[in-house]
């Protein structure tokens, strides 16, 4: 499945991050977390239900200037992908209310 | 120490051994703790901030029946405070649309139903309660809050001919995880092992139709499959190993490195009510027995596998080799698996119950009958704690 870039991602029900006070933030999910290091922290944060897959991939290339956009973007869709098969991410054509 | 200490991932807090059903198979020891003995709300509370603290991400509250507390929105209030994530483990009984709303506004992250069975007989001779209806109840009301929700089917002898029924809720709930999880035999589960082990032939058969499933449902709803470890060639990697990653405390506060762990025989353990969970987890004589590789014996000790699955169960060990420390006789290269395959033997040639609807593949082989026996199983039943 390759993510369509206007869709909303959204956390799935069940997941969310730990607190901004905790360390280091973890994606935490049924039965299962996750660490999350820079890029990952950036692109899971942006899962909101209201960012586009597009204004993440524009963000984020603009956070990380130095790499190659089009890695950048591949990346992403790939990270998106594999947290969606996890269960942990729904993409929606609407923005979330 | 030899080997520096993990940090504890999750906490199973069993809120007590009150329950209104009475499943054959039930985790719970044989010898159960009275109401009377429960840790109060504030012990727990502090327990889910000493957790938190040391490092724990994620607490179950499990029991017996959580619901049983009446203190139960308060313990979720104080566990998410603490900075935890909070999953229910729970029956769906007693509970009204009103106590799930509630539940859902206390914080509650990752509700997980259990189901005895797809069908409202067999679901009632497991737990020997008739609850199977309400459980369809409460994943109705489900639908209405946005929250984790996984069923859990118990899978045995007695249910696996029911397995596509069971899924056929599992795609009607939306849920985001299903487990199939093979009964484990200790405890009660061990005491009705006989009645409870399924044949080759069913295992086989389910792993064809979760294969199935597992593709219709991708990007739906995450299927996972506890195997029963007597069929299996290498021993599960229990609880991710002793002292690794997991603390239950009991309904007492006994802190134990896992659920079954009060039947080995000469351990010591510790309560909450007497030292912090972080002293218990770095330092207590039990959690520090099967840490690490110096206990292990062979052929574990120089086991290429032994950092994936620890020597599987401490407590299957005593259970099945008499020998906490010794191999999990389920592991093929056990010197004592050749008794496992003993009772998988008797398990298969037993004239059992198999259920209706079951395809048997070797026409020759004579059929067990698709009907209920004549005689009912002589089931050894937990008694309510009070």
């Amino acid at each position: 499945m390759i993510p369509d870039l206007q869709s909303h991602p959204r956390l799935a029900p069940g997941c969310r991050l730990n607190e901004k006070t905790q360390q280091p933030r973890t994606l935490l999910m049924p039965e299962r977390a996750l660490r999350l290091n820079g890029p990952s922290l950036e692109i899971v944060s942006r899962c909101d239900g209201q960012h586009t897959v597009q204004q993440i991939v524009d963000e984020l290339q603009k956070i990380y200037s130095k790499a190659q956009p089009q890695k950048v973007e591949q990346d992403i869709l790939g990270y998106l992908t594999l947290l969606h098969d996890q269960r942990a991410l729904d993409f929606t054509p609407e923005a979330a209310p | 120490m030899t080997t520096a200490v993990p940090k504890p991932l999750a906490l199973v807090a069993e809120l007590t051994h009150r329950c209104p059903l009475h499943c054959v198979y039930c985790s719970n020891p044989l010898e159960l703790q009275a109401r009377s003995n429960e840790l109060s709300t504030e012990v727990w509370s502090r327990v889910f901030r000493e957790a938190a603290e040391a490092g724990v991400l994620q607490t179950d509250f499990t029991g017996g029946e959580p619901l049983a507390r009446p203190d139960l929105l308060d313990l979720v209030r104080n566990a998410r405070s603490a900075g935890l994530y909070v999953s229910l483990i729970t029956s769906g009984l007693p509970m009204d649309e009103a106590k799930l709303a509630s539940l859902v506004e206390a914080g509650l992250d990752h509700f997980q139903l259990s189901f005895q069975g797809a069908r409202d007989d067999t679901a009632s001779e497991v737990s020997g309660t008739r609850s199977h209806a309400q459980k369809l109840r409460v994943l109705d009301w489900l639908k209405r809050y946005r929250i984790g929700l996984t069923l859990n089917f118990v899978i045995h002898r007695r249910n696996l001919a029911e397995l596509e029924e069971m899924l056929a809720i599992v795609e009607a709930s939306g849920a985001g995880c299903v487990e199939f999880a093979s009964v484990q035999y200790y405890g009660w589960g061990f005491a009705n092992r006989e009645q409870l082990m399924p044949t080759r032939e069913q295992l086989d058969r389910s792993l064809e139709i979760l294969k199935r499933a597992e593709q219709r449902l991708r990007g739906k709803t995450r299927l996972l499959f506890v195997v029963p470890d007597y069929y299996a060639k290498f021993p599960k990697p229990c609880v991710g190993g002793w002292g690794r990653k997991l603390i239950v405390v009991t309904p007492s506060g006994e802190a134990l490195p896992c659920h079954a762990a009060q039947i080995i025989p000469g351990m010591k353990f510790e309560n909450v009510n007497q030292r912090s969970l972080r002293e218990i987890w770095e330092n207590s004589e039990a959690f520090q027995k099967f840490r690490g590789e110096d206990w292990m014996q062979e052929p574990c000790k120089n086991c290429d596998r032994r950092a994936q699955d620890f020597g599987g169960c401490r407590c299957q060990a005593f259970l099945l080799a008499g020998a906490a420390a010794a191999t999990d006789p389920v592991c093929s290269l056990s010197p004592l698996r050749p008794k496992v395959d003993a009772i998988l033997a008797s398990s298969n040639i037993a004239p059992a119950h198999v259920g209706a609807g079951l395809v048997h593949p070797e026409p020759s082989r004579r059929t067990p009958p698709a009907t209920e026996p004549l005689t009912k199983p002589a089931w050894l039943y937990r008694p309510n704690a009070t």
